[in-house]
């Protein structure tokens, strides 16, 4: 049994479908990359992932003692208004809210984990600072701190690393590898092929043509193929 | 000095403060959340409707207005805020739409059907406050403190929700946290107060109760925290200093406090400036 099986899966908006006939699964520990062109349907599929869009047709299916809200998220973009007055810390500190249920406040257990992801991220002296005014890379980290607090299972990320420098770039892909190897499932959507074929152990190639399976296999078939030589050609 | 001491010997100013404080402590305290959210204007246009519901009440000359007033604004406050979430109808339209409706259609049914003989009077103490805030009896009283002691309560205790779901919507949705159930208690929280502050500021000026301790508190703090508090302190300074102005100096009650509010907010705004400076 694994954590989320997808079948046939179609994916859209007001009925209209963006991507039909998805299927995937994904393991404990695995680490999924989401392929795919602009307007694919990427960002779309996480957000049926995670139950903020409805499924068109077919099923998604939790396994494993993995609950719905057991699922961090770090989305493509945040519409956070450039007014709004938030600290990194209470930032942080609301990816534990899911945890909380019904209890008004947080306990000491959920500040430390807090405490603990800041530290993670390296961010810990922009802990008081104020969201909006720190740098996209700065931004980003603080909103996966915030993602780890909800999960110590799942982990869907939306381009993590778009925005971002080749330094913090790379530190951030070297830090999700290790919160892989930490048994933490990563679920992926990124457009850095490179990176993709480097650290995933599955890859998802949504668009014109589906294909899904392991990341040797992708190499081998025909959109990776399509991938890698225009990849060559660039070079 | 002595003067002000004179009236607050008199129990229906000391209403009046007590009512004043109160109201401005709870419209502050979601002031926050629905500035942050786009929904400025949400007061003006709940109050409106609550006008138009007025105007049903007086027509249909109901004994307790609050039975009819309190379920249309707090119905209306539950459809304008679920429009928000719906980016095809934006929200600040919907609220313009509602809230010119309902104020048209208040006037005139008040004005065919009303037996008053001082229409325009009864209109403009709706529109602008009356001076009912002077002669509440005691059991108005009783029940605007345990209103307000009730939204008070919800705001402390979901306090880190309504946090969550203002600031990310969608995360907050994406991980198992209820956001529909808290946003439509917002919506209801907010139509109460705005039904209760009618009477103090009435329903043109009520936006201002509303958005300025908040718009004032974001000039100087930065954290979600910090921001509530002051803009609740802000809020309660200047309603109490504006009651007491209005009655020591004979001024509208409504009208003063947010002319103190508004001074408020350009002492803040002068103050964040210097700070960033
Ligand atoms: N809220 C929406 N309502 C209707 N259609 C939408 C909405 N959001 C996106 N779409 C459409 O759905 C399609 C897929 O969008 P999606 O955001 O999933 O692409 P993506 O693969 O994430 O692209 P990118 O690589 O640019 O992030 C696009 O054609 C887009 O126009
Ligand atoms: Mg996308």
């Amino acid at each position: 049994m694994s954590y989320i099986e997808v079948k046939n899966l179609s994916v859209g908006y007001d009925g209209v479908a963006v991507e039909k006939n998805i299927n995937f699964t994904v393991g404990k520990g695995d680490y999924l990359c989401i392929v795919g062109e602009n307007g694919s349907g990427k960002t779309t599929l996480m957000k049926t992932l995670l139950g903020l869009n409805d499924p068109l047709r077919g099923q998604i299916i939790f396994g494993e003692d993995l609950t719905k809200n057991e699922i961090g998220y770090l989305p493509q973009q945040t519409e956070v208004q450039k007014d709004f007055p938030a600290s990194v810390q209470e930032i942080v500190l609301s990816g534990c809210l899911s945890a909380c249920g019904l209890r008004p406040f947080y306990n000491k257990a959920e500040k430390a984990l807090a405490d603990e992801n800041i530290r993670r991220m390296g961010i810990e002296d922009l802990k008081s600072r104020c969201y909006r005014e720190l740098s996209g890379g700065q931004q980003q980290r603080v909103l996966l701190a915030r993602a780890l607090c909800a999960t110590r299972k799942v982990l869907l990320l939306d381009e993590p690393v778009s925005g971002l420098d080749p330094k913090v770039t790379a530190s951030l892909y070297e830090l999700i590898k290790d919160l892989n190897k930490e048994g933490i499932t990563i679920i992926m959507v990124s457009h850095d092929i490179e990176a993709a074929v480097k650290y995933a152990s599955h890859i998802l190639h949504i668009g014109d043509e589906l294909f899904f399976g392991t990341k040797t296999d992708y190499l081998k078939s025909s959109a990776g193929k399509m991938f890698t030589d225009s990849k060559k050609e660039v070079n | 000095m002595d003067k002000l001491a004179l009236y607050m010997s008199y129990p229906f100013v000391r209403y009046a403060v007590i009512v004043g404080v109160l109201i401005a402590l709870c419209s502050s305290l979601l002031g926050v959340t629905l500035v942050l959210k786009r929904f400025s204007f949400i007061g003006d246009g709940l109050s409106h409707v609550a006008f138009g519901a007025i105007s049903i009440a007086a027509v249909l000359s109901l004994t307790n207005e609050m039975v009819l007033i309190l379920p249309i604004t707090i119905v209306s406050a539950i459809l304008l805020l679920r429009t928000g979430q719906n980016t095809k109808i934006k929200g600040d339209a919907a609220i313009a739409m509602i809230s010119v409706a309902a104020l048209a259609f208040g006037y005139l049914i008040m004005n065919i059907f009303s037996t008053s003989s001082n229409l325009s009077g009864d209109v403009c103490s709706t529109l602008f406050g009356s001076t009912s805030i002077l002669t509440l009896t005691k059991g108005e009283v009783a029940l605007c403190a345990i209103l307000s002691v009730i939204v008070i309560a919800i705001f402390v205790i979901f306090y880190n929700k309504i946090f969550a779901v203002t600031f990310d919507e969608n995360f907050a949705r994406a991980t198992g946290v209820n956001a529909g159930a808290y946003n439509l208690m917002i919506a209801v929280v907010i139509a109460v107060i705005i039904v209760l502050a009618m009477n103090l500021v009435g329903s043109l000026l009520i936006s201002a109760l509303v958005i300025f301790p908040a718009l004032s508190a974001m000039r100087l703090f930065k954290s979600f925290k910090s921001v509530t508090i002051c803009s609740a302190v802000l809020s309660v300074i200047c309603a109490l200093a504006g009651i007491l102005t209005s009655i020591l100096a004979g001024t509208p009650v409504g009208s003063t406090i947010v002319a103190v509010d508004v001074a408020a907010f350009g002492i803040c705004a002068l103050v964040g400036m210097l700070k960033k400076g």
